[in-house]
């Protein structure tokens, strides 16, 4: 795991994101144990603090659960799995075309550009 | 658990603080940022005993810190202050002869994370090699504060990695605080709880530093230029 956190913005939720990004990618499977607190913390060279939140907003999500005296485990549950991909594809949508309209693209040459990219495809190469 | 009410420390006629008031609790990683002679290290000082305030009191657990305090506080200093005929085996001995509350077994497992050789003369240990022995001999200890003076400085990255790193392995967030002073702050930024910055004996900002990040999408480093300013 790399140290690329952004200074400026809250450690606990992009360290959250790495996570989710993870699971959407299959590295962490439904049922799968992620690290303990400190174990995490030391991969990630943050906080142990920090991770602790991180867990406890998953938690909140419904994404992991925690088990007494167990660890923390990735949800296996399809239907907020599913949810999440559907949400974190949105934002990522949302995100292109706010940007995109700032430049003072339209709709129609967004969709165009989108599309012949795509066809081309440049798309291929996926991270 | 520390506790500045109104503290002012004089060298001579020179203040080295001001008026300062602080309060910090358990289970935090605190840094403390300024420039040189913002009065950082006089602050640790005074939380360690080893130096008296000229006005305010200074309290851990509410006990007025004085040298009796070092029962509940392990010091990391700047200065290099080790016997150099002593090997890295000897040396952690000697601690653990000098302090009840020091856990040998949790140095051994510290010594090992930090690769240093028992056998290693301390004269012949790099600079690297000591600044890992000191957090060693400063981890080692069960006390509630932990204080240590620029624990990286002057080290190579691979050393601070590996310091930060030790931070997070062994210290023990449920039962104490840990109060940094540091020049390195992009090292240490990922593993501060909270940021205090000191200016001219002053106390000019405090802050959780994940809050800083959510509410005024700052670092600690811009955050600090913006104080100084």
């Amino acid at each position: 795991m790399t140290n690329t956190f952004h200074s400026s913005q809250p450690i606990y939720s992009q360290l959250a994101d790495r996570i989710n990004k993870q699971i959407l990618r299959g590295e962490l499977k439904p049922g799968d144990k992620l690290p303990s607190v400190r174990e995490m913390g030391i991969k990630a060279s943050v906080n142990p603090n920090t991770v602790q939140r991180t867990y406890r907003e998953l938690e909140g999500m419904n994404i992991v659960d925690t088990k007494r005296g167990q660890g923390t485990f990735v949800t296996e549950d399809q239907g907020i799995l599913h949810e999440m991909r559907e949400r974190l594809k949105q934002e990522e949508i949302s995100k292109f075309v706010k940007g995109m309209h700032a430049m003072g693209y339209s709709d129609a040459e967004i969709q165009a550009g989108l599309q012949a990219f795509l066809q081309n495809n440049f798309g291929g190469a996926s991270e | 658990m520390i506790k500045l009410e109104d503290v002012t420390k004089k060298f001579m006629t020179k203040a080295a603080l001001r008026n300062v008031d602080l309060e910090l609790t358990k289970g935090k990683i605190v840094g403390l940022v300024g420039e040189n002679g913002s009065g950082k290290s006089t602050t640790l000082k005074l939380i360690a005993g080893l130096t008296q305030p000229s006005k305010g009191s200074v309290t851990v657990n509410g006990i007025r810190t004085d040298h009796r305090i070092a029962q509940q506080v392990s010091y990391l200093s700047e200065l290099d202050e080790y016997y150099g005929f002593y090997n890295v085996g000897k040396t952690i001995d000697f601690h653990a002869s000098q302090f009840p509350d020091f856990n040998k077994e949790k140095a051994e497992e510290i010594r090992a994370f930090m690769k240093l050789d028992r056998n290693a003369k301390l004269k012949h240990l790099s600079k690297g090699n000591r600044g890992r022995l000191k957090i060693v001999l400063t981890l080692a200890r069960e006390v509630p504060v932990i204080l240590m003076d620029e624990p990286l400085s002057g080290l190579d990255p691979m050393v601070r990695d590996s310091i930060v790193k030790g931070l997070i392995s062994f210290i023990d967030l449920e039962n104490q605080i840990i109060l940094i002073t540091t020049h390195e702050i992009k090292e240490i930024e990922m593993i501060l709880d909270e940021v205090i910055a000191i200016k001219d004996g002053d106390i000019i900002g405090h802050h959780n530093v994940e809050q800083l990040r959510s509410e005024q999408n700052l670092g600690i480093v811009e955050w600090m230029t913006k104080m100084y300013e």
